[in-house]
């Protein structure tokens, strides 16, 4: 396998909230926190071997143990994480690199939401001036089944700035069952986009399925440890500090087999974890450093990913709230965390509370969009179509989320000052300085054709329906393009060799 | 090389943007050939006729950039370089141009009025005007009200544009044309105006003819006056 990588972006000298000492606070913090009240598990093979790697272990209930993991035995077990994780694709080229000591940046998609928001345009007459018309967006909720999940996935393949593929629909068609959701699922994504895949694991019966369809579309065992072309999410921890049984059995099983995996934790400030920064930021690293700790108990060196997706309860009803300011600190400072440990960070960005889309949904997400890119964050995930919290996929807020990821994606790019580049910029001044005109407009033309210089805002409306009118257009252009499948032969053994795939 | 591909490659160049052989091109592959001045050059020191290479190659060129740009295939930027390219072909033929038997679109006198020092616009309308075929007269900023008066008086120009940034030297557009007025100028010259804190209402409260919001309403209405 060639070292193809997408480019990402490299942020030079990302953003920190927290100054050194405040890392090292919050690491006391969580050690503490794991090595004095400990967690409660309820994996009976987790405790055994959180016990053999010098933990120690108490029988808490009939059905969970007390874990207290020594401040030494975890920072051991976390020394073992590999700080490089490579996620793998279809095409080479859109293979990730997760490196913990480099802030490259990739942004993807996520959530499982439950329901998709499709938009059409519908003209409406003034009551008061029949003459009057307007073009206005008119919304329809439905709900996420195999067909709009494949409709995702090929627009992820056509989104420029979208990195990776984390479903953003549940598939609820009649059919699927809980044996085979997993393989539904994964197949529908990697059949229609060449991107990274990471997903869940519903039933842990499936994950043989799964990776037998991973190495058939790369050709072997051998071939899926160069190019993991999947990867899983398992939240260990139930906040707070409650480990449970099956996310952790998935755990281990993609500790021992050594495939790609995050560990993920969201607790809600105010309801799971303390709402202040502080109480918040040392509780989720202590339950994501738990999970991060044993899989490294299970095999040293399994490829996991520091996973956090902590939010903020907002008090009125006790929903998430991302369009929040705390959302941002929290997830800054996990960011800091997770690069202090040497762990590629999977980080949060792009939600807002907005149920549709346009202004309020495009101001929250860059809200939070715009700091954790400059955080560094390696794999930002949630940034493309989600609306209503991560209740609702878009498909045209995804089109826009993929403008506005470009445009942070540009302005976060390396400066170019080198020899040339003042050499050519020194011709400019010399020549429009001599010139009668003085004007500069010609040497936009070569950087306008191939995009290095940023053109124009292209949804640009009248501030309402414009914008949406101009994304569902675009909409319509992409998913018109060929879909970028797998090959006849291989879909065909996948369906003959891995069983419950619905070939719809 | 003869005349007919030597205009070609000027109608190229003019669609290419290109002013001098240093230039780059609209497409990859130009830098370093001779471009559209040298070859003006050129076609002189050869004798080419100059009403062909005008209509043919220099606006036949503007012709297809404009098109080019109505499609949305050229932005801004690529009908100034362009229209440069033109204005600077043609100051090397004015000298040349009454033998040859070519009369200019018409006169433009330009300028940015007393007080103010905007000029990024005054000069793409100049590129713009200059490019369509019209001879510039190009007076600068911060020009006074008689001066501009008796620029009119001597030039005699067929059209004469106005520009101001600043709601506050706005103002010296209506004493230019009552100016022109007493002067007895006024109907031998038609007047636009623009610039940010000018519009269609202002322009008719002072007398003016037209008021252009863009370079492109300046060159469709000289062009329909000419």
């Amino acid at each position: 396998m060639s070292e193809q990588f997408r480019d990402g972006v490299i942020v030079r000298d990302p953003f920190k909230r927290l100054s050194d000492d405040e890392i090292q606070i919050l690491d006391k913090a969580s050690k503490d926190i794991l090595e004095n009240l400990g967690l409660q598990c309820f994996n009976e093979e987790a405790v055994d071997i959180f016990s053999k790697n010098g933990c120690t272990v108490s029988k808490h209930d009939e059905r969970s143990w007390l874990v207290k993991i020594p401040a030494n035995v975890l920072k051991e077990a976390v020394s073992k994480a590999p700080s490089k994780v490579v996620l793998g694709a279809r095409n080479p080229e859109n293979r990730l690199i997760l490196d913990a000591d480099t802030p490259r940046i990739y942004f993807g998609s996520g959530s499982e939401t439950n329901i998709w928001l499709d938009a059409h345009m519908e003209t409406f007459v003034s009551e008061k001036d029949p003459s009057k018309k307007k073009q206005v967006a008119v919304y329809t909720q439905k709900r996420g089944n195999i067909e709009r999940l494949c409709t995702a996935a090929r627009l992820a393949e056509q989104l420029e700035n979208l990195d990776f593929f984390i479903r953003p629909v549940n598939i609820q068609d009649e059919e699927i069952t809980e044996d085979n959701h997993d393989v539904n699922k994964f197949y529908h994504s990697l059949n229609n986009t060449s991107k990274h895949v990471m997903a869940g694991l519903t039933s842990l019966d499936q994950l043989d399925n799964i990776v037998k369809m991973a190495e058939i579309i790369v050709g072997g065992p051998e071939a899926l440890k160069e190019n993991p072309v999947l990867s899983f999410i398992t939240c260990t921890v139930k906040s707070p500090l409650e480990m449970v049984d099956d996310a952790t059995q998935k755990l281990i099983e993609f500790s021992k087999r050594s495939l790609p995996f995050v560990v993920s934790s969201s607790p809600q400030g105010g309801s799971t974890a303390p709402i202040q920064e502080a109480g918040m930021v040392a509780q989720i690293n202590a339950e994501i450093l738990s999970g991060i700790a044993l899989s490294q108990m299970v095999n040293p060196g399994a490829p996991v990913i520091f996973g956090s997706v902590p939010v903020r309860a907002r008090m009125d009803n006790l929903h998430d709230m991302y369009g929040a300011p705390e959302f941002n600190q929290y997830n800054l400072d996990c960011v800091q965390m997770a690069r202090y440990y040497r762990v590629p960070c999977y980080s949060t960005a792009g939600v807002g509370d907005s149920s549709v889309p346009g202004m309020q949904a495009t101001i929250e997400k860059m809200f939070t969009h715009i700091p954790i890119a400059m955080s560094g964050a390696q794999y930002i995930h949630y940034a493309f179509g989600l609306l209503d919290r991560t209740n609702i996929f878009c498909p045209a807020q995804a089109v826009l989320d993929n403008q506005h990821i470009g445009m942070i994606k540009k302005f976060l790019g390396t400066p170019k000052m080198a020899e040339d580049d003042i050499e050519t910029a020194m011709g400019q001044i010399t020549k429009v300085f001599n010139s009668r005109q003085k004007l500069y407009a010609r040497f936009t033309r070569r950087g306008l054709r191939d995009g290095s210089i940023y053109s124009h805002y292209p949804f640009e409306g009248d501030g309402s329906a414009g914008i949406i009118e101009k994304a569902l257009a675009r909409l319509e252009e992409i998913l018109s393009r060929p879909v970028n499948s797998l090959d006849d032969d291989i879909q065909k053994r996948i369906l003959e060799e891995v069983p419950g795939i619905l070939n719809k | 090389m003869d005349s007919t591909e030597l205009i070609n490659d000027i109608k190229t160049n003019v669609i290419q943007g290109r002013v001098t052989s240093d230039d780059e091109g609209f497409d990859e592959g130009f830098e370093g050939k001779p471009a559209t001045v040298e070859l003006v050059e050129k076609a002189l020191a050869d004798g080419t006729d100059i009403k062909t290479l005008i209509v043919e190659g220099l606006t036949g060129g503007m012709n297809i950039v404009g098109e080019r740009f109505e499609s949305g295939m050229y932005l801004i930027p690529d009908m100034l370089a362009a229209a440069e390219a033109v204005g600077q072909a043609m100051d090397i033929l004015s000298p040349h141009l009454e033998n040859a038997g070519v009369k200019s679109k018409g006169k433009f006198l330009i300028v940015t009025v007393k007080g103010d020092l905007h000029d990024i616009g005054k000069n793409i309308v100049s590129i713009m005007l200059k490019g369509s075929g019209f001879e510039i007269v190009d007076m600068g900023t911060d020009v006074p009200t008689d001066k501009i008066i008796s620029a009119v008086e001597t030039h005699k120009p067929d059209f004469l544009g106005m520009s101001a940034l600043l709601t506050t030297t706005m103002r010296e557009m209506p004493n230019v044309i009552e100016g022109l007025k007493t002067k007895g100028l006024r109907d031998n010259v038609k007047v636009l105006i623009g610039g940010a804190p000018t519009s269609p209402e202002f322009t008719e409260k002072i007398g003016a003819d037209v008021h252009c919001a863009d370079a492109f309403q300046a060159v469709d209405f000289t062009n329909a006056n000419a």
